[in-house]
């Protein structure tokens, strides 16, 4: 029994990892309609420049905070240079960019840093086992900061102006501009925060996974059934698939199919949720008018 | 393009093969000998490595090809078709080294399998559209290696070690090096199934693929069957991309799960948007540039082939967007006006 709770609690901490990168998908996803493929790639980016300003000698907190400012820039350019370009084009070509995107940063990451695997540190180290060993000081850890973003991305959606003219350009365009809101502005606002939130998941899970230039691609693959499994357009929605991917992963990983066949799991979970329910748990069903 | 189909002009109006109706007959025989003269000609210019390369760029461009019958044609974004390819590539070599089959009988089977398993995707695919249906092929590619290195199939697959196997003799009459062999077969195979598509794309079914992209309900008011045109624009393309898998099996003579990663698939995607989306031509054109543009690319930078790559990808979507094929096009659109005005 001790097993299956450490299990579940050890799948929290995960889908809190999870959770994060879906909400960074869901933000892009509203906002303009596309999947980015290119979102573990940048939050490995980030990791990477976090990892460079640790070992050279700033404080973690420190690097983490200013981590998240230059990952919040680089969102933002990157909606700038490459993706207003494009805005109107098919989605052949959004996903053409984003691929290309995927190669540009995956291949820079490790040009730049190399290729080895590299160990990330935690701040968060306990001498004492927490709850009768049942959760590690970083899970702990990890899931407290990933409700707090979550906690501060909603009050930011929900109760600020910023936030609501974020949400009217996502919503219907047209009508923001009508009412004064900069949607382009608003755009690259949002890849910055998607950005940031990913890149805080990146620091966050490198400690468990260790760091090299692919370490996202598993956790993207998560995110993105946690992001479908919730409803790609329901933020609150991907945050629990998120959550419950992350549970159910581990469970699937202790108990049935082995920690071999984990990406499998995400496949599985893609499929199935869109066969059964397109529109997630919680998202809302589309009728297009023809 | 004949008005006997009944479509609206404009639904099917994509771009067409080069040597369309209106080309005299003697061009398009001498376009056809030029083009046997071309393939042929490496058996004496290149040595074996180049050769070898050679080879694996008509692979690809077949596996190219495949890709573009469902993408390019029918509009359904696939991330995912170096699964095909793998599933080729293991058929054949599980036939050729646990079974001793010769490797033309594995042709057929991979065909089969290829074709079974593309359109066992397919269905899930109809209600996937746009994003979604790349997203789901994406997960596929990834889970891939994996899949093959489970210790259920591991005994056929030969687990993370993979499978060795050899290629076949060439024939007692013909002069040649295996290596040059396997080079003819690759591209008299490549021809043919060239030949097939073209003729594919170019008949009622090309049009019919070509209006489910553009305008689904005008083409299912125009009376055609959505779901079972994407399904099987789903199945041709994986047997396609899957008999490539098969001959990349042979030329490499080995497989192994991690020459089938995600990468596969990016490299065919990027293959196609360089080649020409929903052209023939371009998926020779996108098998040379996906062999041999990570070569010059290396040679400006060792360190970062890829970045490279992807900045020309981008690149390419930006200025391009049609491709080498289109860039052609464009040019020989040109040369005819020049020439008769």
């Amino acid at each position: 029994m001790d097993g299956l709770a450490h299990q579940i609690i050890a799948g929290i901490a995960t889908g809190g990892i999870y959770a994060s990168v879906a909400l960074a998908l869901v933000m892009i996803y509203q906002a303009t309609h596309h999947i980015n493929f290119a979102q573990g790639e940048m939050a490995t980016l980030s990791t990477f420049i976090a990892w460079y300003l640790v070992t050279e000698g700033v404080p973690y907190w420190i690097a983490f905070f200013a981590t998240i400012g230059i990952s919040f820039v680089i969102g933002a350019l990157i909606e700038r240079i490459l993706l207003r370009p494009v805005q109107n084009a098919p989605p052949l070509t959004h996903v053409g960019v984003f691929i290309g995107l995927l190669l540009i940063i995956g291949n820079a990451t490790g040009w730049i840093f190399g290729y080895t695997t590299k160990v990330f540190p935690t701040p968060f180290v306990s001498d004492a086992p927490l709850f009768g060993g049942l959760i590690s000081a970083h899970e702990l850890g990890t899931t407290a900061v990933t409700l707090v973003v979550l906690l501060l991305i909603f009050v930011f959606f929900r109760y600020t102006k910023l936030g609501l003219g974020m949400r009217a350009a996502a919503y219907n365009p047209r009508s923001a501009r009508l009412v004064g809101i900069n949607v382009g502005m608003m755009l690259a606002l949002g890849w910055g925060l998607a950005a940031a939130v990913g890149a805080i998941a990146g620091m966050m899970v490198a400690p468990v996974v260790f760091l090299d230039p692919t370490m996202m691609l598993g956790i993207l693959l998560y995110a993105f059934a946690g992001a479908l499994l919730g409803g790609i357009d329901n933020p609150g929605g991907a945050v629990l698939g998120g959550f419950a991917v992350g549970v159910l992963e581990n469970l699937a990983g202790a108990y049935v199919v082995g920690t071999e066949l984990k990406l499998t799991v995400a496949l599985i979970i893609i499929i199935s949720v869109l066969l059964v329910r397109p529109a997630g748990l919680f998202g809302r069903v589309v009728l297009s008018r023809v | 393009m004949s008005s006997a189909t009944g479509l609206p002009e404009g639904v099917a109006a994509a771009p067409l093969p080069v040597a369309e109706a209106g080309t005299p007959a003697w061009q398009r025989w001498l376009l056809v000998a030029g083009g046997i003269i071309l393939a042929l000609a490496p058996l004496w210019v290149l040595e074996s490595f180049h050769l070898f390369q050679l080879t694996m760029a008509v692979i690809m461009a077949l596996a190219v090809l495949g890709l573009n019958i469902v993408t390019g044609y029918n509009g359904q974004i696939s991330l995912g078709h170096g699964a095909f390819f793998a599933v080729g590539a293991y058929c054949t070599a599980i036939l050729m080294s646990h079974f001793d089959w010769s490797f033309w009988w594995t042709l057929p089977v991979s065909a089969a399998v290829c074709a079974t398993v593309g359109f066992g995707i397919g269905f899930p695919a109809l209600r996937l559209a746009g994003h979604y249906l790349a997203l789901t092929t994406f997960a596929l590619a990834v889970a891939v290696p994996q899949l093959l290195k489970h210790k259920a199939v591991e005994d056929w697959t030969g687990g993370v070690q993979g499978l060795f196997l050899v290629k076949p003799d060439p024939p007692a009459f013909l002069p040649v090096t295996p290596d040059q062999w396997i080079y003819l077969v690759v591209v008299s195979i490549a021809a043919v199934l060239f030949f097939l598509t073209w003729n594919l794309i170019r008949g009622r079914i090309g049009r019919a693929l070509m209006a489910t992209r553009d305008h689904p309900t005008a083409a299912e008011a125009m009376g055609m069957d959505i779901a079972s045109l994407k399904t099987k624009a789903f199945a041709v393309s994986a047997l396609v991309t899957g008999i490539a898998g098969s001959l990349s099996a042979v030329a490499i003579e080995f497989v192994a799960p991690d020459s089938f990663t995600i990468f596969v698939s990016i490299t065919l995607f990027v293959g196609m948007v360089a080649g020409g989306v929903a052209s023939i031509l371009g998926s020779l054109f996108g098998g040379l540039f996906v062999l041999f543009v990570p070569n010059i690319a290396e040679s400006i930078s060792k360190a970062a082939p890829g970045v490279i790559y992807g900045i020309i990808l981008i690149g390419l979507l930006f200025v391009m967007p049609d491709g080498f094929a289109g860039l052609l096009r464009r040019l020989t659109a040109r040369l005819r006006r020049g020439g008769t005005s």
